[in-house]
């Protein structure tokens, strides 16, 4: 059986300390600029912040994972060199990586590190995993939020390298690090900028009947009534009119999270290493919620027991949840 | 006097301007001590403010007779109590219940899941919201704790009654 | 403009799925009549599309070629499922004609022996460009969404490896990628049952925003933008960086006609607002955008500054 190593998402120190107290492995994170996806106003870590981070999970013997996963634009690689460097000489436990690029630098430049391959980087064949691993030496790939379980299994098969998925939070529906919408509509973008729906961007309207409308750039991304649930202001959750769908639809995906507990076991049959929390953005309460509850029911799986999962959906997007494609190919 | 364009929440009847008043005067001194507590002893969360820091917000309690009205300026910062139809324009509002901002102040509650459930709302800069949250976030311990204390045993008593008054 | 006789005209793989005699006529008048020097063809976007129109192919290739065009093969975007990785392989085994890979599951299967990358392997910058140089890529189309001073830095890089440099000039922009259908979805069906009502939209299903804004077109597993892409007025300066293709992406209009506007324009045989009136002409009432290029919202029509 593998480990199964709870991988946690941490955008401030604080939440860091919050995820390694509340029994993370290992804790995912980024620096406060371009480098990396979650680029968000006011989170992140200062090269300091990071330093000291580091020290407080090595020495409860959790692991540091520096998220450096955004596509350089030409003329700017070196901002993501000097983050690489950086994390090198704090002596973060591993890289994740997008860019070939970044990858093949970390890979020359600090040949000791550890690489792991990005969802940002959409790798979802194991050819494609196999070019990572052969050509940079990557040790682990982080799967894209698509494959039903049968198909990991067999992905697991045929690759060289560690497999992470996604267990709890945000459900991305477009293929990471393919994605302009939110460039098209703000200015920013996902892949070199590292922000998706920038709050500076995002505006909310209270109506009189009680609804509440979010846009993003003036465009109207959904209208919640006023007993209605709220997502995220993201062009992937937002409702539309199509021509025969004149009420409005979610064309691509309500506002709903993914929450894997009750297929834990599955997945670690499949061949499974570690499995993620996404959530860098939420707050420590929701790091000490997750983290705790996919702890106890790491350990139970681990020592044979039946796993009893806490009710997560209050923290969930639309407070709905889905097993997502891991269930069923129906969901594509 | 110009009427406050909210009419969520609006306290009724003769009395309640006056009211609404008195309160203020009577929290005022508290949120100067809290504030600047704050401020001592996390330095670090102005950083995360970034250009925010000259920012209005206005925190409206709704059950509350007056808001809060917060310019986290590290120079010359501001926290009073203001009756809600002398609130300032506001950079950015945030409104709910009050022991719902006291626990996203100190993180018990989590802020995306809050306005999931539209328990908690917010209007204007949506930037400067989630700087103040990710500032606030990277606070360790109880800041309502933290206050509770600065007024002894009475203090403590308050907050656990507060507690007991809003079962969540 | 800049005038340079250099500079390539390229017609992209079509993105849609026109039927196989809407295809067979397109490339008919493409190889006789359309200005283009080269042609992408292939299924991009959705692999169960593939089999309606990949019998054409030697024909389509061998017409094209006739017509004086060079000929690309173009793979699929996304590679998850047992079809896809094997057309992929398929693709990536052939000697000729040229191939352009979409995806890292065709850079592995075609090893260090020649290809072209395609918009969709994230070529942003000019280390992953000298990477797959290295690898073997002889030509690069970089993302949609690069703005000009990173294009420029990206041209120069790719031209001091001897590479081919190529953008979109022209069409909606792919904004995104799922494994998901969200023309099946619109209709309430799944991928594998989605009975190919992708068909019904030849230029993509058109989504407004609830307040009746156009925001979006939808192509099966694809999300467009919905406004043109027009690139014509920033030609030249892109030309002057050192961009060899200018990359005309199909859609549901006259493409010959929208290829002879631009390579008048490349020539200087038609001025530049002579060009931009006529372009217009040819797309009706659908906006154009260059906003990308200006670093700004992709939607957006930046105003032209004055010709460098």
């Amino acid at each position: 059986m593998s480990l199964a190593e709870l991988i946690c998402p941490a955008g401030t120190p604080a939440a860091l300390r919050t995820a390694v107290d509340a029994g993370a492995d290992a804790v995912y994170c980024g620096f406060q600029d371009a480098t990396n996806a979650r680029n968000f106003p006011g989170l992140n870590f200062t090269p300091d912040e990071l330093a000291a981070s580091v020290v407080y999970a090595h020495e409860r013997g959790a692991k540091v994972l520096l998220a450096l996963n955004t596509y350089p634009p030409a003329g700017k690689v070196d901002l993501w060199r000097q983050a690489a460097d950086t994390g090198a000489r704090l002596g973060v436990d591993a890289f994740i990586v997008a860019d070939m690029g970044v990858a093949d630098y970390i890979a020359r430049s600090h040949p000791g590190s550890r690489l792991h391959l990005s969802v940002q980087a959409a790798a979802s064949s194991p050819e494609a995993i196999r070019y990572y691993c052969e050509n940079f030496g990557v040790k682990r790939v982080v799967l894209p939020r698509i494959l039903t379980i049968p198909e990991i299994r067999e992905i697991r098969k045929e690759i060289p390298c560690e497999i992470e998925t996604f267990i709890f939070g945000n459900h991305g529906l477009m293929v990471e690090g393919r994605c302009s919408l939110t460039n098209y509509l703000t200015g920013q973008s996902t892949n070199m900028d590292g922000v998706c729906s920038p709050a500076s961007d995002v505006e909310y309207k209270r109506h009189e009947d009680g609804s509440m409308s979010s846009q993003l750039a003036g465009f109207t991304i959904d209208c919640f009534g006023s007993d209605e649930k709220a997502g995220y202001p993201t062009i992937c959750k937002g409702r539309y009119t199509a021509s025969h769908r004149p009420e409005g639809y979610y064309a691509f995906e309500e506002p709903i999270s993914l929450n894997l507990s009750r297929l834990l076991p599955d997945l670690i049959d499949a061949g499974v290493h570690a499995f993620k929390i996404e959530g860098r953005q939420r707050s420590k309460s929701y790091v000490r919620g997750v983290v705790s509850t996919f702890r106890q029911a790491v350990d139970d799986i681990r020592a044979g027991r039946a796993a009893n999962i806490a009710d997560l959906v209050a923290l969930t997007e639309g407070q709905k949840q889905t097993q997502g494609a891991f269930e069923t190919k129906k969901w594509r | 006097m110009s009427a406050s364009p909210d009419t969520f929440f609006r306290a009724t009847g003769p009395a309640m301007p006056v009211l609404a008043r008195l309160s203020c005067l009577i929290v005022q001194p508290v949120l100067n001590r809290v504030v600047r507590r704050i401020a001592r002893q996390h330095p670090s969360l102005f950083a995360r403010l970034g250009p925010h820091q000259g920012t209005d917000f206005v925190i409206d309690p709704v059950e509350l007779p007056f808001a809060l009205h917060l310019r986290p300026d590290p120079q010359a910062l501001l926290f009073r109590a203001v009756p809600r139809d002398a609130a300032p324009e506001a950079g950015a509002t945030i409104r709910g219940k009050f022991m719902l901002l006291l626990e996203l102040i100190d993180s018990e509650e989590d802020g995306d899941a809050a306005f999931f459930s539209r328990d908690l709302e917010v209007t204007g800069d949506t930037e400067a919201v989630v700087r103040l949250r990710n500032a606030l976030d990277d606070v360790d311990g109880s800041i309502a704790e933290e206050t509770a204390e600065m007024f002894g045993p009475a203090g403590r008593a308050i907050l656990a009654r507060l507690r007991r008054a809003y079962p969540t | 403009m800049a005038v340079s006789d250099m500079t390539k005209l390229t017609l992209g793989p079509i993105a849609y799925h026109w039927s196989a005699e809407t295809r067979r006529d397109f490339y008919a008048r493409i190889a006789d009549e359309a200005p283009v020097d080269e042609v992408y063809l292939g299924e991009v976007i959705c692999s169960k599309r593939a089999p309606f129109h990949e019998g054409d192919l030697p024909a389509t290739i061998e017409r094209l070629e006739r017509g004086g065009k060079t000929v690309i093969l173009s793979s699929l975007a996304e590679v998850m499922l047992k079809r896809e990785r094997k057309a992929t392989a398929d693709l990536a085994s052939m000697d000729s004609p040229e191939i352009e890979i979409n995806n890292a599951a065709g850079l592995f299967a075609r090893g260090k022996r020649p290809h072209r990358i395609g918009p969709f392997m994230n070529a942003y910058n000019e280390a992953t460009i000298a990477w797959m140089a290295a690898q073997g890529a002889t030509h690069v189309c970089l993302p949609a969404e690069m703005p000009g001073p990173a294009i420029a830095v990206a041209a120069a890089a790719a031209r001091d490896l001897g590479l081919g440099v190529e953008v979109q000039v022209f069409g909606r922009v792919s904004l995104a990628v799922s494994a998901r259908c969200y023309h099946a979805r619109a209709h309430g069906r799944t991928k594998d049952n989605c009975q190919f009502v992708c068909e019904e939209d030849a230029d993509g299903m058109p989504l407004r925003t609830t307040d009746d804004r156009p925001i979006l077109r939808v192509n099966g597993i694809q999300t467009q933008s919905e406004s043109y892409m027009d690139l014509m007025p920033e030609a030249g300066q892109m030309i002057a960086c050192g961009i060899t293709h200018l990359r005309l992406m199909p859609q549901a209009i006259d493409m010959v006609a929208v290829a002879t506007v631009f390579r008048d324009a490349l020539d200087s045989t038609r001025g530049l607002d002579a060009a931009e009136a006529a372009l217009r002409e040819l797309c009706g009432g659908t906006s154009f955008s260059n906003g990308f290029y200006h670093g700004q919202a992709g939607y957006r029509r930046i105003a032209a500054a004055a010709a460098v």
